[in-house]
């Protein structure tokens, strides 16, 4: 237990000193658009990690990401509105709060499906909550929502992209360590066993509902949590880019893609495509962002199904 | 022997179809019984009523004097009731050994005695896989398993939970002359130990060497339960298996 607890704590020792140094470069490379570009990748690793703990560990595929990712976005809209001098780091922590609230009730409502009955529950939901945004007056309704952002960025100084940035990359830390932390645990154990095979989970003593409900309650939150800050990133949320697919594909196709198992998976997933859409962006055409996620997890799911991590994993005895 | 698990007035119905009507049975702490019946008379929806994979709708089940009834089946793994499964249902991604761990961290773990420090569980999960001979496959996947050696880690996980009553549904099925005596001696082993061993079994070998006690249930019903040389003269079990 107590090399359990030494391990996890260098873990995060190092992924802090991995986040200063890409912090760093990013400063030394002394660009804007460096910033912006880290923040999407960074921001979809954190979306990956988080739709993994439900999708990748237990095995239950959730296609509404949207919603728990646009009601932390949102509920940074509506926090704004109401407290202006709110600082982000805790409009982040109660968007993942509302979000976490709405994975457990979502886990208590659907849990009892299974399979390809609890997507299209999870996919319903994302259609609900939508539905729900888009008649809501005070968060800019269908119309949308400004959010001014500062110029400079406090306490650290320079462009306010570069907060966000830094915000986003301790999420990161936090949402990497804990998905570590669960492959360790009692908790990892038990959600590869529900995964593997829910009723000789129960037999063999997992309470199956409880974990399951932890599942869609960390999952739901880290989502939220990396949708909070998107405001200010946008500085105009409407439900089309709140809302939009490309979130949900390239959650769910950056996992399996870097590899549902560990960890590292959606963190080679959201760098490989994440990284790969912003050039095409820039470079070819804006709309190929889905088009590469799509294709890459279409030749992924048939050459490679345990993804890039399952490649380089060393067949058991 | 006092009595471990009473099964009282169990019913149980699949929309129109009665598949347990009134089941009454007790098996005493320590013996082993054997259940028989043909295909589709209610063994396995007895077995599922019994270990909270299904509820039954009438009656109720007693174990170690405490109402099972309404319990999940992890509560009532906790409790002492193992379980192997028909066609075995091994945690495919895992390991071995990390398929026997997990019900030492659910289960022993759980409860209120007999915890088992973390790092002494890898050594209790090897001594479990040795004991049904699997030491040698400890570190592989399941899928690298032949079908007895399934069904041994089927047994072992079940016995990790450290199990009063160990319920081996048909682990028997679809193996060799040789491989029903490993089983059989197995079984016994577990016995041996202090475990209550209740086998559903369709080959009468094995059902007439492991059995102390034998229940007959035909079409949801019990026809028949006593020593096992007089249960298979019964005329009623006969035509049961043979027809008129």
């Amino acid at each position: 237990m107590a090399s359990s607890v030494a391990s996890s704590a260098k873990f995060v020792l190092a992924l802090i000193v991995a986040a200063c140094a890409i912090f760093g470069v990013g400063r030394a490379i002394g660009n804007s658009y460096a910033f912006f570009l880290g923040y999407v990748v960074v921001q979809y690793i954190v979306l990956g990690t988080a739709w993994n703990i439900l999708g990748g560990y237990t095995g239950y595929v959730n296609f509404g990401v949207t919603a728990f990712f646009a009601i932390g976005a949102y509920s940074t809209v509506a926090l704004y509105k109401l407290i202006p001098a709110m600082p982000l780091p805790f409009m982040i922590v109660i968007g993942g709060a509302f979000a976490a609230l709405v994975g457990l009730g979502t886990g208590y409502l659907t849990l009892r499906l299974r399979g390809v009955f609890f997507s299209i529950a999870t996919l319903a939901l994302a259609v609900v909550v939508q539905t729900l945004i888009t008649n809501w007056d005070f968060v800019g309704g269908a119309r949308g929502a400004y959010v001014l952002r500062p110029k400079l960025a406090p306490l650290m100084g320079g462009e306010y992209v570069q907060y966000l940035f830094v915000l986003m990359l301790g999420l990161c830390v936090i949402v990497l360590a804990t998905a570590r932390a669960i492959e360790r645990s009692s908790l990892g154990y038990g959600f590869a066993a529900i995964r593997d095979d829910e009723a000789a989970a129960e037999a063999a003593g997992v309470p199956t509902l409880k974990l399951k409900l932890i599942a869609t309650t960390l999952s739901g939150g880290f989502m939220g949590m990396a949708g909070a800050p998107l405001p200010y990133y946008v500085t105009y949320l409407d439900p089309t880019s709140g809302f939009n697919l490309n979130y949900a594909v390239n959650a769910i196709a950056m996992p399996l893609i870097g590899g549902t198992s560990s960890w590292v998976g959606p963190v080679l997933g959201a760098v490989l495509v994440g990284g790969l859409q912003e050039v095409l962006r820039v470079t070819i055409s804006s709309a190929a962002n889905v088009l590469v996620a799509g294709v890459l997890m279409v030749v992924f799911v048939i050459a490679a199904p345990r993804g890039i991590v399952g490649l380089f994993e060393g067949k058991r005895k | 022997m006092s009595a471990l698990l009473q099964v009282e007035s169990v019913g149980k119905r699949f929309g129109g179809f009665v598949a347990l009507e009134s089941i009454d049975l007790e098996v005493r702490e320590g013996e082993r019984l054997g259940l028989i019946g043909p295909n589709g008379s209610g063994k396995s929806t007895l077995v599922n009523c019994i270990c909270g994979t299904l509820q039954n709708e009438t009656g109720k089940v007693t174990f170690a004097g405490h109402p099972l009834d309404g319990l999940a089946a992890h509560e009532r793994t906790r409790r002492g009731v193992a379980r192997s499964f028909q066609l075995p249902r091994p945690f495919s991604s895992l390991s071995l050994v990390e398929n026997v761990r997990i019900p030492i961290l659910y289960t022993v773990n759980a409860r209120k005695t007999g915890h088992i420090a973390h790092a002494a569980i890898d050594r209790r999960c090897r001594d479990l896989l040795g004991e049904v001979g699997l030491l040698a496959k400890a570190d592989h996947l399941p899928r690298d398993l032949t079908q007895i050696e399934m069904r041994k880690l089927e047994l072992a996980r079940a016995m990790a939970a450290e199990p009063r009553l160990l319920i081996a549904d048909e682990v028997m099925a679809g193996l060799s002359h040789a491989e029903v005596d490993e089983i059989i001696a197995l079984l016994i082993r577990v016995n041996g130990q202090g475990v209550t061993v209740i086998m559903i079994e369709h080959i009468m070998r094995a059902v007439m060497e492991v059995s102390q006690r034998l229940a007959v249930l035909v079409a949801g019903r019990k026809i028949a339960d006593g020593d096992p040389k007089e249960v298979v003269r019964n005329p009623e079990v006969v035509r049961a298996y043979l027809g008129e």
